[in-house]
């Protein structure tokens, strides 16, 4: 006779604000394999686009930040662009190569969390990730440097930055610069060919380049999928058209893919 | 970089598929009605390769809301925006496009939930952000907002 199974759904979260942000998963499970997954958003939502309606557009600058605090230069930049673009602001030549120096930085410093969180949530609890928290360490303090702050930074301008670079930014920077490639070869020690590792991302979570397309997928995610398209690129903005870098991509948009491509966009 | 297409063009070819789809067009948008939406959507990523669907958003205009389709080529990489006009009605309503890009599945239910636009044919129109039993759309002009609504 056979057995009769049904499947079974569980809810996973929400979680608590200092893990991931606040967010539900409505999993539909056959046994150990997710079958079906409705997320569910909201509990963190904050309503900045409705405040913003309120302030000024420079009293926006710090929601910013705040919308995603792993990236909050990034966040920034994107929205002094768009009022620039708007008022027509022009930007000094110099602010311009800041503005680069630190997204870029914080383009490393999210990717460090991206990779850690990922392998503390696989089970190798901690330790990667504070190797990671330890370079990471170095962009904060650079930060640190140039506006007083370590997370949120509040940095960017409407026509610029608000305040130049001290005098040992730079021979920080450079120092930063030297070691971080020795630092990815380490994680790639430790990591790459590491059984677990490949066990728990290798063909789990595919997502083909034709789906992500068409699911509106961006940033390393999309090109974990195989797709080369980075805006900085496609599209640029600032001063990325004077830059000439690699856009790793995967090829089979699984897990596995998506880790590399921060990896190497670290590098 | 990306190149906008040029709105008179892109009105002009569906003007030749749909010839009443469009009311209207400027440099880098055309205008069409909102029942004609789906159609021309369908022609614009079936035909001109509009593979991706960057973001939809709303407007609240005083006489009607507008929405706000910003379309990527990834392929071609190029880019257009789509604009369309509903009335404020009881319930204003537009047509789904999730069957032709699965990423307006969110953006839809964002404006749903925010603006009050309802998308006919969307799979799970349900708000993205606040709960069950929250009464307006935040993002409505005439919102009073506070806790004790």
């Amino acid at each position: 006779m056979a057995l009769k199974t049904e499947p079974l759904v569980i809810n996973m979260g929400p979680q608590h604000p200092s893990t991931h942000g606040v967010f539900r998963m409505r999993l539909v499970l056959d046994g150990e394999v997710i079958v079906d997954m409705e997320p569910i958003f909201g509990y963190l939502h904050r309503g900045i686009e409705k405040l913003a309606e309120s302030k000024t557009y420079l009293q926006n600058i710090p929601f910013t930040d705040r919308l995603d605090y792993l990236a909050s230069m990034s966040n920034n930049l994107a929205y002094v662009l768009a009022v620039e673009k708007l008022a027509q602001i022009p930007v000094p030549e110099r602010a311009e190569y800041l503005r680069v120096i630190m997204v870029e930085l914080m383009r490393i410093s999210s990717h460090l969390i991206a990779v850690g969180s990922l392998l503390n949530d696989m089970g190798a609890f901690f330790t990667p990730l504070l190797y990671m928290f330890r370079e990471r360490e170095k962009i904060m303090d650079l930060f640190e440097m140039v506006c007083g702050q370590r997370l949120t930074y509040n940095y960017m301008r409407f026509g610029g930055v608000s305040h130049d670079i001290p005098e040992e930014f730079i021979p920080a920077l450079k120092r930063f610069i030297d070691a971080m490639p020795g630092f990815i070869d380490e994680y790639d020690q430790l990591l790459a060919e590491n059984e677990i590792l490949l066990a728990r991302t290798k063909g789990i979570g595919v997502l083909p380049a034709d789906k992500a397309i068409n699911a509106s997928v961006s940033g390393p995610v999309l090109r974990g999928s195989g797709v080369k398209w980075d805006i900085r690129r496609a599209d640029p903005y600032s001063i990325y058209d004077r830059f000439d870098f690699e856009i790793p991509t995967g090829t089979t948009g699984d897990i596995y893919d998506r880790y590399r491509v921060r990896i190497e966009e670290m590098r | 970089m990306t190149k906008p297409l040029s709105g008179p063009e892109v009105a002009r070819q569906i003007g030749e598929q749909s010839p009443d789809a469009v009311t209207g067009f400027d440099e880098t948008a055309i205008f069409v009605h909102s029942e004609a939406l789906l159609e021309v959507a369908r022609f614009l990523k079936e035909s001109l390769e509009f593979d991706y669907l960057t973001s939809i958003t709303a407007v609240d205009y005083f006489e009607y809301f507008e929405l706000v389709y910003h379309l990527t080529s990834i392929k071609n990489n190029y880019s257009l925006v789509l604009k369309t006009r509903c009335a404020k009605g009881e319930i204003p309503q537009v047509p789904s496009v999730v069957s032709l890009w699965q990423g307006a599945d969110f953006q839809e239910r964002d404006v749903y939930d925010l603006m009050g636009i309802a998308f006919d044919g969307h799979p799970n129109l349900k708000r993205l952000f606040m709960w069950q039993g929250f009464q307006g759309h935040p993002l409505r002009k005439d919102f009073s907002g506070g806790a004790q609504d």
